[in-house]
């Protein structure tokens, strides 16, 4: 299965803190090891929410907010894409983290959908509007 | 913590930790088969030992620690020759702070890393390729026997007895387990990769009613991959595998229908393929042409798959490219299969007739008898050309071959666009 794991912000990457020589090191070695035991994907790290945006809909409008935003503990800092056979190998890969800001943070892991958990009740119309792609690509 | 609950989260860890364990204590004691019984021995003192005390903080450590108390006790008792006996006490003492010494070892045109030894042991030419693919899954991505046997469609003491055999014919041959240098490195590394890609097709040819576990080889075989770049970062035709494996992947979700029925490469929807795999795809292929590999076998397959992943429209198909590197691969490993494949590359390409000429002797080859895809194929390349009575009769010996309904009534569908059957004109 896949995850993604954030690295949820708090104070210190929202204010573009960097991180010590120590922190990149250990970063470094466990990215070494999430490699070699073959489940890393992707990851990276994201600037501070001053330099985001957030696009608000409501109904046909749409506004532009801009950074920063509040909530430092809802954003996201950083995230990885791994591929782990459970959340129970998601979860200790996670733990040997080491704690990737200063003070007190958290990484949080999402499972992401996969085919199967749309089972049957997506079915029909999905698989119409697939078949209907289909012959739109082929009449291209 | 409730105790179901710690107990998974001891096997889990144990999981993470085994393969490395097994490969230590394989170097240390130059056994496998007894590797993997200390390194259970040491999972059930944990399961014991842990719910008490917490997981430790490096639970590889503890693991092997473990582990090798148990093998001098054994050792002990079994009193085996004093010589030896020191030989390997000396062994079990060396720290794993040897790094430096490990390096240069490296340098020196060894391996230098007890995992890629032990997937060289569990991949050893002695062993069957099938043996070769349950040794591998169990110790090096940890599966269980019962996973095993449900991911081949086989049973729990069949499984069970072709690993013991295995590890027995491993004992008994004497294998070394020094890692393989030069030539004999290349032939080892070749059955290595044949393994891993053995396992993926496993998956690969998995379908929509099977079992979970069976399609996840695809994912093993995609992680194995990766594990071994990580430790063999110098073999061209590694990447090569894994830029094969992760672009073919990317396409696992387009290539079933709705009703289960495969849908082939060109009609596949390709919004549905996997971005991210392509990239790291395209990324492990790009690490195998700068490593000098981009003639190997496997790399020469994933930049035909990447040809097709780079395009967006099937129409847009660069088929005189995907001509040219077929040309190439029959050229390296010759087979009649990728030779059947290059002529509907050329058809593509180059028009119907190419195809057909290159088609012609392929008839005659004893190994493609009865082969489906040939005379698919066939009817395809002489429907595409105006000869629709030999097209139909070629797409109803097709039909004829089929085991599979969906394919079948896709074959026949084919036959009936021909027009109604008639003699074919001499």
């Amino acid at each position: 299965m896949r995850v993604m794991v954030m690295v949820k912000a708090t104070k210190d990457s929202e204010q573009g803190v960097m991180p010590s020589t120590e922190l990149l090191e250990a970063m470094g070695k466990y990215n070494e090891e999430l490699v070699k035991a073959g489940i890393m994907l992707s990851g990276d790290g994201l600037k501070p929410s001053s330099q985001g945006k957030r696009i608000a809909f409501d109904g046909p409008k749409r506004s532009v907010i801009d950074g920063p935003f509040a909530e430092t503990r809802e954003l996201v800092a950083g995230y990885w894409i791994w591929e782990v056979r459970d959340m129970a190998e998601a979860v200790e890969w996670a733990k040997r983290c080491p704690n990737p800001m200063p003070g007190p943070s958290e990484l949080e892991i999402r499972p992401f959908y996969e085919m199967a958990d749309f089972g049957e009740a997506a079915t029909p119309e999905i698989a119409e509007r697939f078949d209907r792609l289909r012959e739109d690509a082929k009449k291209r | 913590m409730a105790s179901t609950d710690i107990n998974s989260t001891v096997e889990t860890v144990f999981r993470i930790e085994q393969a490395r364990l097994i490969a230590g204590l394989t170097r240390m004691l130059r056994d496998v088969g007894l590797a993997e019984e200390l390194a259970q021995d040491a999972l059930v003192t944990a399961l014991s030992e842990w719910p008490a005390s917490g997981v430790p903080d490096n639970p590889g450590a503890w693991l092997l620690a473990v582990a090798k108390r148990r093998a001098i006790d054994r050792l002990r008792r079994a009193k085996m020759q004093e010589r030896k006996h020191a030989e390997i006490g000396r062994d079990l003492d060396e720290d794993r702070g040897d790094d430096v010494e490990r390096r240069d070892a490296a340098l020196d045109d060894d391996i230098g890393d007890d995992l890629l030894n032990l997937i060289f042991i569990a991949c050893h030419p002695v062993l069957s390729p099938e043996a070769r693919a349950a040794l591998t899954l169990r110790l090096i991505a940890g599966l269980t026997i019962s996973e095993i046997a449900r991911a081949f469609l086989s049973t729990e003491p069949t499984i069970a007895q072709r690993i013991t055999r295995a590890k027995k014919v491993l004992q008994e041959s004497g294998v070394a387990y020094e890692a393989p240098r030069g030539e004999a490195r290349v032939l080892r590394l070749a059955s290595v990769l044949e393994v891993i890609y053995l396992i993926f097709n496993e998956g690969y040819a998995a379908t929509a009613g099977d079992d979970l576990v069976r399609a996840d080889l695809c994912g093993e075989a995609r992680r194995l991959g990766r594990i071994l770049i990580g430790v063999a970062p110098d073999e061209p035709e590694a990447f090569g595998l894994l830029a094969l494996m992760e672009i073919q992947a990317s396409r696992l979700k387009a290539r079933v229908g709705a009703d289960g029925e495969a849908i082939p490469l060109p009609e596949q929807n390709r919004a549905q393929w996997d971005r991210l795999l392509i990239r790291r795809g395209l990324e492990a292929l790009a690490r195998a042409e700068a490593l000098g590999g981009a003639d190997g076998a496997y790399a020469l397959q994933a930049a035909i798959a990447a040809c097709h992943a780079h395009t967006g429209r099937a129409e847009d198909t660069d088929w005189a490219h995907i001509a040219r590197l077929y040309d190439r691969l029959g050229q390296i490993v010759p087979s009649p299969v990728i030779e059947l494949n290059r002529a509907v590359a050329h058809s593509m390409a180059f028009g119907p007739e190419a195809g057909l000429a290159l088609l012609a002797p392929l008839e005659t080859e004893a190994t493609l008898r009865g082969y489906l895809p040939l005379y698919a194929a066939k009817g395809d390349f002489l429907f595409r050309a105006g000869r629709y009575a030999e097209a139909r009769a070629a797409f109803d010996k097709a039909a004829g071959l089929s085991r599979n309904t969906a394919e079948r009534n896709f074959l026949l569908k084919r036959a009936a666009a021909c027009g109604p059957a008639r003699p074919v004109m001499r």
